[in-house]
């Protein structure tokens, strides 16, 4: 017990850590969306999400995240699968591939997508290369899906293919020799025991790009209005830092919200932790 | 049968890797183009790569960069690492609190995060170098936290205890029993927060003193005339950099294990 | 036990904020040698930056920001000290009425002379009593057109943006102020109207023209105007300048109906703890050689008369690069909007965005 006390201690710097850099800071943030722009209190700030303006953009967030998700999980699950069955030793190495293009900077990429993705960019120079019809892409939705889908999958990838790697692949063979199926072992064995990951994957995923906004900026040339967006631009164009913290304290909510429904479907050890 | 389900796979990983790495070739071909504009082909040249050690803002914002990305990621690992030992050692409501207050960096919104820092920085200290660090250190303890608890979680606590029932002292049980442990997950929470810091536009933007640039922060305001074809090279030369050390140190544990076959 | 884990938890959090307390104030050192600047990205030429340094010994902290709104956030934040900014004409103008403005002592300035009397008369919008400011650079809002795809006589109007021929081939500019400037002339009403109906007019107009609008941009609009890949553009004249300078087949024109003429000048906000380094950098500015560095950097009209001696005569006649008289006397001068109608153009261009 006093060994269990003492060690315990070693988090304490963290707490004081979080204590000054994390909720000193939210409590800012509370003040000032609790406040209008001469320092009395108000809640307008809070049901300002109830504008049909910011609505339309709270559903648009909730939209393309929600298809964010489901692109990235299911182009995740194969990828993770076909690793785990790669049998390669050094798990390090599969990490590294997936975070290594995070080394060129964001901005950067997301630009390159706009040389890719454009109307005579290069995807469409080798669609009319081949003979097919060219698509125009670029600054709509799909594009800001895309950049997401682009910009998320790493997050996706990475807890699935850690929540396979911790199965025990006696249990699998034991399936096969009991005479299940392919199928059958899938659905009844590998997917049940890799939950974990997948809600984990889902809310790595879900949660940025609930909040995100630099892909819509420059993938939506401007025509796609997220939550994100507002938010950004309360803060910097409006100069309302008061409506912008507010809308904030919603989105934390939503965020909340969305993990505790995320975590009653998950039952697990590790409830509370996101990656 | 299984050897179309492997080459589909392996088709599959191509697309993926494809789709992961195509705007960095992008890049890495804008790197030699002997052009100004981000559109246009003006032919193949060296130049930029020449031109890199002698351009001094460029110079300066990596340097910068590597002392901010280097400073904060060691103190957020050291941080992180034994605020995971602890809350692993915490009764459990206390430990859901600390997670929980843990979360809270990943959930704002970056822009929200930086502001809020901003507010609180300038409060208690000036604004410089030493607060993007403070900054970064605050949105990176979460991915070490958050790899190393797993492996802490994933032992028994008995071998510990049985170390320290053997006379070993709490520092030598630690070295012992529970570093060699959790290393792999302090590498990975190391390597995350680096990236992440790297990465990190947003709040360095708002918690950065006069004078003060990163790679991230440059670029931004270098979008109003361009950016400087020096920036591909750069960029281009750290992946590949990444890269080598990449496969080194795979050749590296590889050569290992060929040892201890033998 | 608790109560005694959350009392040392306090105690700890107490000294650990009044060390931070401490050090803060000793790190503010503000030795007279160093100057704080704060200037839009990209807007000086590096050599220049470095002579300053190199001729006065002073150290020049150089801070850049992309656009007008984020230069306010940066300063109202009040978190660097900032000795000398340069931003454009309604910024000025808002700031000035916020009491922010410090004058400026014109009789150290011994490179002042240099700059054109028109410029600062025009200046008078934003700084009526000639106090305050020093220009810097000025030019137009207008339209780059791709010749091969429309012709001159079409975009001699701001109608051509309405025009559903060029649909999904329009880039319309992504500023607030800019935006709004286009329908509010087409409708021959005053660019800095505060009247509602007025401005909702101009809205309903806007919201008309998303459809054909490929998208809203400012830093890229260049680069999508070079590759072609739309094929007119309201852009700022500089932006223009430089897509011609990859594409020959570009040109940019300010149409009939008259645009909007901006003035990015030099001021010292209250902030200032350098100002006789201040003073320095301004005349600095002014001078003939850092100037004509600046301008062939730049490419904006610069309102130093000394410059001209050193362009060739085709850079002079360039009307994209030096707007005629005929072009600015259609023009006008933002002026700062009112916090009410502030909120309400605001509004209406959140609208615009979600439409």
């Amino acid at each position: 017990m006093t060994n269990k006390l003492r060690t315990s201690f070693l988090a304490m710097p963290y707490a004081i850590w979080i204590l000054i850099c994390t909720i000193l800071p939210l409590f800012y943030i509370l003040g000032y969306a609790i406040s209008n722009g001469d320092g009395s209190f108000t809640i307008s700030n809070l049901t300002a999400i109830a504008d049909p303006v910011h609505l339309k953009s709270l559903g648009l967030s909730i939209q393309t995240a929600f298809i964010t998700t489901v692109i990235c999980l299911i182009m995740a699950y194969p990828v993770a699968l076909i690793l785990h069955n790669l049998k390669i030793t050094n798990k390090g190495f599969i990490v590294f591939l997936f975070i290594l293009p995070m080394w060129m900077n964001f901005m950067l990429r997301i630009l390159a997508w706009q040389n890719i993705l454009s109307n005579n960019g290069i995807l469409n120079s080798i669609l009319s290369a081949i003979g097919l019809p060219t698509i125009h892409i670029l600054y709509t939705k799909g594009a800001v899906i895309l950049g997401m889908v682009y910009d998320f999958l790493p997050y996706m990838i990475l807890p699935i293919y850690n929540s396979l790697s911790k199965i025990n692949d006696d249990i699998i063979e034991a399936a096969a020799d009991l005479g299940a199926g392919w199928l059958n072992t899938f659905i009844k064995i590998t997917l049940p025991l890799s939950k974990d990951g997948i809600i984990s994957g889902i809310i790595m995923v879900f949660v940025p790009a609930l909040s995100s906004f630099v892909v819509s900026n420059l993938l939506g040339g401007g025509k796609v209005l997220l939550i994100g967006n507002v938010i950004e631009q309360e803060f910097t164009l409006a100069r309302n830092w008061n409506l912008g913290s507010g809308l904030s304290i919603i989105l934390m909510l939503f965020v909340l919200l969305s993990m505790s429904i995320m975590n009653r479907v998950d039952n697990s050890e590790n409830g509370g932790m996101l990656i | 049968m299984k050897k179309v389900k492997k080459s589909a796979s392996f088709l599959y990983l191509g697309i993926i890797f494809l789709f992961l790495y195509a705007p960095i070739f992008v890049l890495i071909v804008l790197s030699f183009n002997n052009s100004m504009s981000r559109t246009v082909w003006g032919g193949f040249t060296l130049q930029w790569y020449f031109n890199l050690p002698t351009n001094d803002t460029i110079m300066d914002a990596l340097w910068t960069t590597l002392r901010i990305t280097l400073s904060s990621s060691i103190l957020a690992t050291i941080l992180g690492t034994s605020a995971a030992i602890g809350i692993n050692r915490m009764k459990k409501n206390h430990a859901a609190i600390m997670l929980g207050a843990t979360n809270i960096p990943l959930l704002n919104a970056d822009i929200v995060t930086g502001i809020s820092l901003m507010l609180l920085f300038t409060r208690f200290t000036s604004l410089g170098e030493f607060s993007v660090v403070l900054a970064h250190i605050a949105f990176s303890v979460p991915y070490v936290i958050f790899n190393v608890l797993p492996k802490l979680q994933s032992m028994s606590e008995s071998c510990f205890e049985a170390a320290m029932d053997l006379g070993a002292t709490p520092a030598y049980a630690f070295y012992k029993v529970i570093w060699p442990e959790i290393i792999p997950g302090v590498l990975s929470g190391f390597l995350m927060a680096f990236t992440m810091s790297l990465d990190d536009f947003t709040i360095t933007y708002f918690t950065k003193g006069a004078g003060v640039n990163t790679m991230s922060t440059m670029l931004y305001t270098e979008l109003r005339k361009g950016i400087q074809p020096e920036l591909y090279a750069l960029s281009t030369l750290l992946f590949l950099l990444a890269f080598l050390m990449l496969i080194a140190t795979n050749l590296k544990s590889f050569n290992k294990k060929e040892a201890m076959r033998v | 036990m608790k109560k005694k884990f959350i009392s040392f938890l306090s105690l700890l959090c107490l000294t650990f904020t009044s060390c931070f307390s401490f050090t803060g104030c000793k790190s503010d050192a503000s030795s007279s040698d160093t100057l704080v600047v704060l200037n839009y990205g990209k807007y000086i030429e590096a050599d220049v930056l470095k002579r300053f340094q190199e001729e006065t010994g002073i150290t020049v902290k150089y801070e850049e920001y992309e656009s007008v709104e984020d230069m306010y956030a940066k300063y109202k934040a009040g978190s660097i000290n900032y000795d000398v900014i340069c931003t454009s004409d309604y910024m000025i103008e808002t700031l000035g009425k916020e009491g922010e403005l410090i004058p400026i002592d014109y009789s150290s300035l011994k490179y002042y002379k240099n700059i054109d009397p028109a410029i600062i008369e025009a200046s008078s919008s934003f700084d009526p009593t000639h106090k305050y400011t020093i220009p810097y650079f000025y030019g137009t809002v207008g339209i780059l057109y791709n010749t091969k795809m429309v012709d001159e006589k079409t975009v001699s109007s701001w109608n051509s943006l309405w025009d559903s021929d060029y649909s999904n081939q329009i880039v319309m500019i992504n500023s607030q102020r800019d935006a709004f400037m286009v329908p509010l002339k087409l409708l021959g009403y005053d660019i800095n109207t505060t009247d509602k109906a007025e401005l909702d007019e101009a809205f309903n107009m806007l919201c008309d023209e998303k459809k054909y609008v490929y998208a809203y941009l400012m830093d890229e609009t260049y680069e999508c105007m070079v590759s072609e890949d739309a094929a007119m553009a309201v852009c700022y004249s500089g932006e223009a300048a430089m897509g011609m300078e990859y594409n020959e087949d570009l040109a940019y024109v300010v149409p009939e109906e008259g645009g909007n003429l901006w003035i990015d000048s030099w001021f010292v906000p209250r902030t200032c703890k350098h100002y006789d380094a201040a003073m320095k950098w301004i005349d600095f500015m002014c001078e003939e050689e850092a100037a004509t560095a600046n301008f062939e950097y730049v490419w904006y009209a610069t309102p130093n008369l000394t410059v001209a001696a050193n362009e060739d005569e085709e850079t002079l006649a360039d009307e994209t690069v030096f707007p005629s008289k005929e072009t600015l006397e259609r023009c006008d001068i933002y002026s700062a909007y009112d916090n009410e109608t502030l909120d309400y153009t605001t509004t209406l261009w959140k609208k615009l965005k979600a439409y």
